[in-house]
């Protein structure tokens, strides 16, 4: 009975050789795929069963991990949620989004700057935990920018940059949402309230101050200011016509200034922009063309996503066109588009003697024992103009503060520089308020660019200033007194 | 080597191999049980100690037992079934506090802990271990009884499916016998009281049976009228089938049957026979039952749906947990064993691959081909054809148990819930399986006896046998 005794065992070798093989297909080489398939609770368990890294503001969380008792260990519980929406956003089941995104890795600690640390983790078999992610937000300027917006009773967004190095010190955005139920465990309280956010008219997850553009309307006017110094052809007492109407070519069309006001019929360019004269800069745009304008846009960063490190949108200077919508570009109608962040950098380009500096919002990258990692290094984006040009543009944009449409901005005791805007939007419809500046103008601390939409009167270019200034005016005040 | 001036050397027991291997087996659980204490709330378990002791003074009862009475048996047999029975204790462990805590989690009551009733019937089967091996000191006493075993085995395997769905049912399978709040399974049982009844039959019959009928394609087929046996079995199979709704317990007692029927005939053609008749029976059930339909559509579909209602949700969570696992698992303690239904007893496996990975899945599924492999080395070294039968039984239908429950949870094959042999929670399959090592010692005992000396050099006539 040997030979089929020994025939039964190499039977025997061949299931457990079967079983061999099964298990090294399941657990090496499917198991990737199985542990990503979709309806896999593990790995959402698993994110959760890690200590998440805080999000610090100014040395205190404004996003952080508490335990729980069910069965996903950490719940995420954002303070003051819709003042830091915009840059925190949020961590659900079903996904991330603003910094909770951008940095995961750092927050959820696989990040390879912690390795060394986890290193240890590994070892004791411990789950590890995550770094946290200090923002460049100044608590203050984000709490200024966020109140003022919100007492504007309109729609808007405020972004802040520290001009010598990019940081951004406030970006707020209104009307904002709450992060928190978004984080519960309770998938149907979080698409409860999802559902409502997007059936929202006023779209609150939107992060107006870095993923929508506006027409810029007048605050455009510094970039073609800037060129036009920048061209050579042009001083800030050039005298420039400035008609009360100038009649656009191959076009029925004329353009007015605000309100149907007169600039005079000539003026020096410094002094168009203190009134902010349409007809003057539709004049220039078309004097300088195009291509300069574009060149001019495109070194303060139009035309180009930044990363901070959520990506922001593209900001569109227009190409290929004809002299009557180059006019219109130059006072920054027609196509033209900006975020409020790019806005931001054309104002701090300024202040900066010329050299727009990369925003960024992360100023450092802390190990769960909270040493730092990393820290945010100030980086060069491009030069915008000479320093002489940069000059010329903050006396004359410390002339519209001064004397000009944006009095609403003035700060006893500090020289502030800024322009208004009030931009047409939609027929019919108030034009977006804008306001973008610096201060002190002499050793600038902070640019800012304010947006509220529809908050401006089609009557008065005044009023954009006198909507959107006072909440720059706050904010700066606010990152001065820190 | 030794032997220059001992013409026959004395065959060595190896008892202390056994100890040192016994030893190092309880640590083995005992290091688990203390991985265990520390993932979860970083202090060695509290009853570590206690648990350690239990484990080891129980064994050590069995060693001693082996040693008075099956003194040349494998020395490897016992450390590796008490290597698997220290790990399922600690599986458990585990599970019960996994089980605990997802419990408190959702406000449901907490269930009652197993691992101490675990413990309890470790107990019992080294008992009956122990109690096989000193009653039983001859195997051949077996064959004597073998129609005894076969009435007793049909016994146990028909009453749950006679008795009242209300005593024998558990979860849509009636393979049970519940008094009380005490149940057993009588199949597991059941399954050692056939093969001893097989062997006796075949040893019997394997003249008749291996008798050649005509030739066909080069195979010798049986007579048509010895085809009585393995029909008879072919139906009992069928009859567990439907009855009793038992896919894994159908196809192992049939499985059992046909590989121990080979081997007493040296037919090739009972295997093939086996085959077609597996094969046809598995095609009329699956058109015939729905359950066995259902388990065949898990099995071959079973992404259909991943949510809690759905019928692959088991088996797709046991393969979450054990891709989970990966290459080295997550460590005992870390993983998410209680996510898998019933993972304490029919996917104990899951809990195994996700905790101690693909590593600690081989090792142990080694640990079972080494048990069956020094089943099958008895087999072939034993004289008797009683005892090389029995021995290839028991050590075969340990494997085959072993492929259709662990091929069954990594959808090797469809899924038929057996228990994982000393692994599971479950009296009945752990007394079961200590009494199956118990006989696989019994004849490894006498198959590495010395021979009887004769006692006059002159003469061989005369031999005395105790």
């Amino acid at each position: 009975m040997n030979k089929p005794l020994r025939r039964i065992a190499v039977a025997c070798l061949v299931l457990f050789g079967l079983l061999f093989v099964n298990a090294n297909y399941i657990q090496g080489v499917k198991a990737e795929e199985l542990r990503n398939r979709p309806g896999n609770a593990r790995i959402l368990i698993q994110q959760y069963e890690r200590h998440r890294g805080p999000i610090l503001v100014d040395r205190r969380p404004v996003a952080s991990s508490k335990e729980t008792r069910d069965q996903l260990k950490y719940l995420r519980v954002y303070r003051n949620g819709g003042l830091y929406a915009p840059a925190t956003g949020y961590y659900s089941l079903y996904g991330a989004t603003g910094i909770e995104r951008a940095e995961n890795e750092v927050l959820n600690g696989t990040d390879a700057r912690l390795f060394v640390r986890r290193v240890v983790d590994l070892i004791t078999g411990k789950q590890p935990k995550g770094g946290a992610v200090e923002l460049t937000l100044n608590d203050d300027a984000q709490r200024a920018a966020y109140e003022g917006l919100r007492e504007s009773g309109k729609a808007g967004a405020v972004v802040a940059l520290d001009p010598r190095t990019g940081a951004i010190l406030a970006m707020a955005s209104v009307p904002s949402y709450n992060p928190n139920p978004l984080a519960s465990h309770n998938s149907k309280e979080i698409q409860r309230y999802y559902d409502r956010l997007e059936a929202d008219p006023s779209k609150p997850m939107l992060n107006r101050a870095l993923q929508n553009t506006y027409p810029p309307g007048s605050t455009f006017k510094v970039v073609t200011a800037a060129a036009a110094l920048s061209s050579g052809g042009y001083k800030p007492s050039s005298q420039i016509p400035a008609p009360d109407s100038l009649p656009l070519p191959q076009s029925t069309h004329a353009i007015q200034n605000f309100g149907g006001s007169s600039c005079g019929g000539q003026t020096t360019l410094a002094q168009a922009l203190q009134i902010s004269c349409n007809t003057a800069f539709a004049d220039l745009g078309m004097e300088v063309g195009e291509d300069a304008l574009r060149a001019q846009a495109e070194k303060f960063g139009l035309d180009s996503q930044v990363e901070v490190p959520m990506q922001s949108a593209q900001s569109v200077f227009p190409s290929g066109m004809d002299q009557a919508q180059t006019a219109l570009s130059a006072i920054g109608q027609y196509d033209v588009r900006i975020t409020p962040l790019q806005a931001a950098m054309v104002a701090a380009g300024v202040a900066n003697d010329g050299v727009v500096m990369k925003p960024y919002l992360v100023n450092e990258v802390k190990a769960p024992d909270l040493s730092t990692v990393e820290r945010g290094q100030p980086e060069d984006y491009e030069r915008a103009v000479s320093p002489e040009v940069a000059g010329q543009l903050t006396e004359m944009m410390k002339s519209v503060v001064a004397a000009g449409t944006g009095t609403s901005a003035q700060i006893p005791g500090v020289e502030v520089a800024g322009k208004t805007g009030t931009a047409q939007h939609a027929p019919g419809e108030p034009p977006h308020a804008w306001f973008t500046g610096f201060a002190p103008a002499g050793d600038p601390e902070v640019a800012v660019a304010v947006v509220v939409e529809s908050g401006g009167n089609m009557g008065s270019e005044a009023t954009g200033g006198q909507v959107a200034a006072p909440i720059a005016k706050a904010v700066m005040e606010a990152v001065m007194a820190t | 080597m030794s032997a220059v001036t001992d013409p026959v050397p004395a065959p060595r027991r190896r008892r202390g191999v056994e100890l040192a291997m016994l030893v190092f087996a309880v640590l083995i659980a005992m290091a688990a049980y203390a991985s265990v204490g520390l993932a979860l709330d970083n202090v060695l378990p509290p009853r570590m100690l206690a648990y350690g002791l239990g484990l080891g003074a129980l064994v050590t009862v069995a060693h001693i037992v082996v040693r008075r009475t099956a003194p040349y048996a494998d020395p490897l047999l016992v450390p590796l079934i008490t290597m698997l029975n220290g790990l399922g204790l600690v599986l458990i462990y585990r599970l019960d506090i996994a089980e605990a805590a997802a419990a408190r989690q959702s406000g449901d009551p907490v269930p009652s802990p197993d691992a101490t009733g675990q413990l309890l019937w470790t107990a019992l089967g080294v008992a009956i271990f122990v109690g096989v091996l000193l009653l039983l000191r001859d195997h051949r006493t077996l064959q004597r009884y073998t129609y005894t075993a076969g009435a007793a085995g049909l016994v146990l395997l028909a009453l749950p499916g006679l008795l009242p769905a209300s005593i024998s049912e558990v979860n849509g399978a009636k393979l049970w016998i519940r008094i009380g709040g005490f149940s057993i399974q009588p199949g597991e049982f059941a399954k050692l009281a056939l093969m001893i009844f097989f062997a006796g039959y075949l040893v019997t019959k394997r003249d008749v049976l291996s008798l050649a009928g005509r030739r066909v394609l080069l195979i010798d087929l049986p007579r048509a009228r010895d085809l009585g046996p393995v029909l008879v079995a072919w139906a009992v199979s069928l009859g567990i089938l439907v009855f009793e709704r038992d896919l894994g317990t159908s196809l192992l007692f049939f499985g059992i049957f046909v590989a121990m029927l080979y081997i007493a005939t040296e037919r090739t053609s009972w295997l093939l026979i086996g085959l077609g008749l597996f094969l046809s029976g598995a095609f009329l059930a699956s058109r015939l039952f729905s359950h066995v339909q259902e388990r065949l559509d898990i099995w071959l579909h079973p992404w259909a749906g991943d949510n809690p209602t759905n019928d692959a949700y088991q088996l797709v969570q046991g393969l979450y947990g054990l891709a989970q696992g990966g290459l080295l698992g997550t460590g005992l303690g870390q993983g998410r064993p209680e996510m898998v239904p019933f993972a304490k007893t029919d996917f104990i496996i899951a809990t195994l691959g996700e905790e101690l990975g693909l590593t600690g899945l081989v090792a142990v599924l080694l640990v079972y081909a080494l048990v069956v492999e020094r089943g099958l080395r008895a087999a072939l070294a034993a004289r008797d054809p009683f005892a090389k039968l029995l021995a290839a039984g028991l050590a075969f239908a340990l494997a085959l148990q072993v492929f259709i429950v662990v091929g069954g949870v990594t959808r090797l094959i469809p899924l038929t819930g057996l228990t994982t042999p000393f692994l599971s929670y479950g009296g009945s399959s752990l007394l079961a399986n200590w009494a199956l090592v118990a006989l696989l010692l019994r004849v490894s005992d006498s198959v590495r006896r010395p021979a009887p000396q004769p006692i006059q050099d002159e003469g061989m006539t005369q031999v005395v046998s105790r």
